[in-house]
């Protein structure tokens, strides 16, 4: 596939001396949905706003569709629809007036039935003669895809789109980034949730500090990621890991009342089963056991590691 | 899908913004309309009626007459000034300037449609307080060509001038300083309610620096045809105002300040 975005060495440092990006190349391929996963503060806003025309970029280049993004504003921006991650809206208008507004500044002749046909996927079509500073939160994220989508964009980039999302939109909002990508639009959007990059995107891009770390499929990221944290909390505290338990690399936190064991998911065997029948067999008894998926900064320090 | 690359003016961008901002106005018609009518027959009861009674006609125009170009002026600078940066600042106060920035319009265009509708809420206003002046007061039109075109003019450059202040301020304060300490004080001090040959030599002399002296003269002289500096000094002053304000737009966009990182 030809990609649609090609990212070549881009740099922003902001007037504070901070520098957001660092020579960032990233290329993103036509029709594919795209998470851009990293922790807050690490140049994903910052990334977007710059292909979109918001932040203008210290160093480097951008060209959309084969349109570089300073010299052919008009061509690239026309491409794109943004949904950011603030909710800011006007609070008078009506949500027709605001949708329509939003397809004619980017350009596109008036078309009533595009719009009526984008509110009644989103659930806004009863909505449509409301003010919005009426609507409720989710109902405004509704509106601003709505913005976004106003003027039938090849590209849809969705910052942050679920941070305060409450389950039935985030459900729509996935059925809807999945319709448009069937209908062949390009689809960016970045999160700081692992699991939610992992079930929507087709590839991954890592990014820390301002630096992209890793560019993957996904599937062959989370092969990497996978690493798993098991705590056992312990109904009696223990003042040291007793020897029988060597085997397994475990650590002994929260004064001796929990144990923690890391696994690789991947792995034919995880130990997990053996090392609860031991623990059974040596009689050390546990209230509750929980596991969870390794951090995004601890995922960070492996493929750091892994790459140097 | 293609949007067309060779299309290089987004009229439908320019009318967008012109019909929001058209569309705020008419939401607040009565901020937008009734108040200034309301002020300007304020205006007539004091200066017109209990005070112009008592005064001597001015240049062979009855005093009531002779503050009605001064009103109109008075308001195409305010509300100029008012609309303008007020249209720019609240995007940004909000946050909505963002799609505004990524939209494929170029910021000539962004000034055309703020500026035009801005300009077309301060001439509409302006019409409507001469013709509530004419309730009052004997109005008549002399010189109609140049009343229109110092209208068009004074509405287009003011508007600027608020787009500018819209664009700088950082905060409401910011946005009400200009307007408040700096155009009122020399509308009232240029001449809105007396000829500035009534005044001592030295303070007629103090009163030449005032910009707004040229602009308000040459519009009074478009309805009486009296004039204390000449209509010609009057229409340069107003262009350079108007070539000053476009040449820091420039300037503004050009660098992105205040509006982009």
């Amino acid at each position: 596939m030809a990609s649609i975005i090609s990212i070549d060495r881009l740099g922003k440092t902001y007037a504070s001396g901070f520098s957001a990006l660092k020579q960032v190349s990233l290329d993103i391929e036509r029709g594919e949905i795209f998470a851009l996963l990293g922790p807050n503060g690490a140049g994903k806003t910052t990334l977007i706003s710059i292909v979109c025309g918001i932040v203008t970029a210290s160093e480097g280049s951008v060209t959309v569709d084969g349109f570089d993004i300073g010299r052919d504003y008009r061509a690239t921006r026309s491409r794109i629809g943004l949904v950011p991650q603030e909710l800011t809206t006007d609070a008078f208008e009506t949500v027709w007036a605001t949708v329509s507004f939003s397809r004619g500044l980017f350009g596109r002749a008036p078309n009533p039935a595009y719009i009526e046909k984008v509110l009644r996927e989103l659930s806004l079509w009863d909505k449509r003669n409301s003010r919005l500073r009426t609507l409720s939160g989710g109902m405004k994220r509704r509106v601003m895809i709505a913005k976004a989508l106003s003027h039938e964009p090849d590209i849809l980039f969705l910052d942050e789109p679920t941070a305060g999302v409450d389950v039935s939109l985030r459900r729509d909002m996935w059925n809807l980034v999945r319709e448009m990508r069937a209908s062949g639009v390009t689809i960016i959007l970045t999160t700081h949730y692992i699991e939610e990059a992992e079930d929507m995107a087709d590839r991954i891009g890592v990014i820390n500090k301002g630096e992209l770390i890793v560019v993957e499929q996904t599937a062959e990221l989370m092969a990497k990621m996978g690493r798993k944290c098991l705590t056992l909390y312990l109904a009696e505290p223990m003042s040291s890991i007793p020897g029988a338990l060597e085997d397994w690399k475990l650590s002994l936190n929260a004064d001796g009342y929990e144990l923690e064991y890391t696994f690789d998911v991947n792995d034919e065997r995880t130990g997990v089963p053996s090392l609860l029948r031991r623990m059974s067999d040596l009689g050390i008894a546990f209230r509750d056991l929980h596991t969870r998926q390794s951090s995004l900064e601890e995922i960070f320090v492996s493929l750091v590691r892994e790459g140097s | 899908m293609m949007a067309d690359n060779r299309v290089n003016f987004n009229a439908h961008g320019v009318w967008a913004i012109y019909r929001f901002e058209m569309a705020r106005a008419l939401r607040t018609v009565l901020q937008s309309l009734v108040t200034p009518v309301i002020t300007t027959s304020l205006y007539f009861v004091v200066f017109g009626a209990a005070i112009g009674s008592r005064m001597t006609e001015v240049d062979g125009v009855s005093y009531g007459a002779f503050i009605v170009p001064g009103l109109v002026m008075l308001a195409l600078f305010t509300q100029s000034i008012f609309n303008a940066s007020f249209g720019i600042f609240f995007p940004k106060f909000t946050g909505t300037i963002y799609e505004l920035l990524s939209a494929p319009i170029s910021y000539l265009e962004i000034v055309l449609a703020y500026v035009g509708a801005a300009a077309t809420k301060s001439i509409v206003l302006g019409v409507i307080i001469m013709l509530t002046a004419s309730l009052f007061v004997p109005v008549t039109i002399q010189h109609p060509v140049s009343m229109v075109a110092f209208l068009l003019l004074t509405a287009v450059t003011f508007s600027l001038f608020g787009f500018i202040i819209g664009i700088w301020s950082k905060g409401f304060e910011q946005l009400q300083f200009i307007p408040m300490l700096v155009v009122t004080p020399l509308t009232f001090l240029g001449g809105a309610f007396y000829s500035i040959d009534m005044l001592p030599s030295f303070w007629r002399t103090v009163t030449l620096f005032n910009p707004v002296v040229y602009l308000i003269d040459g519009f009074r002289w478009s309805f009486y045809g009296t004039s204390d500096v000449g209509v010609v000094v009057s229409l340069v002053a107003t262009l350079g105002f108007l070539l000053a304000c476009l040449v820091v737009v420039a300037w503004t966009f050009a660098t992105g300040f205040r509006l982009k990182d």
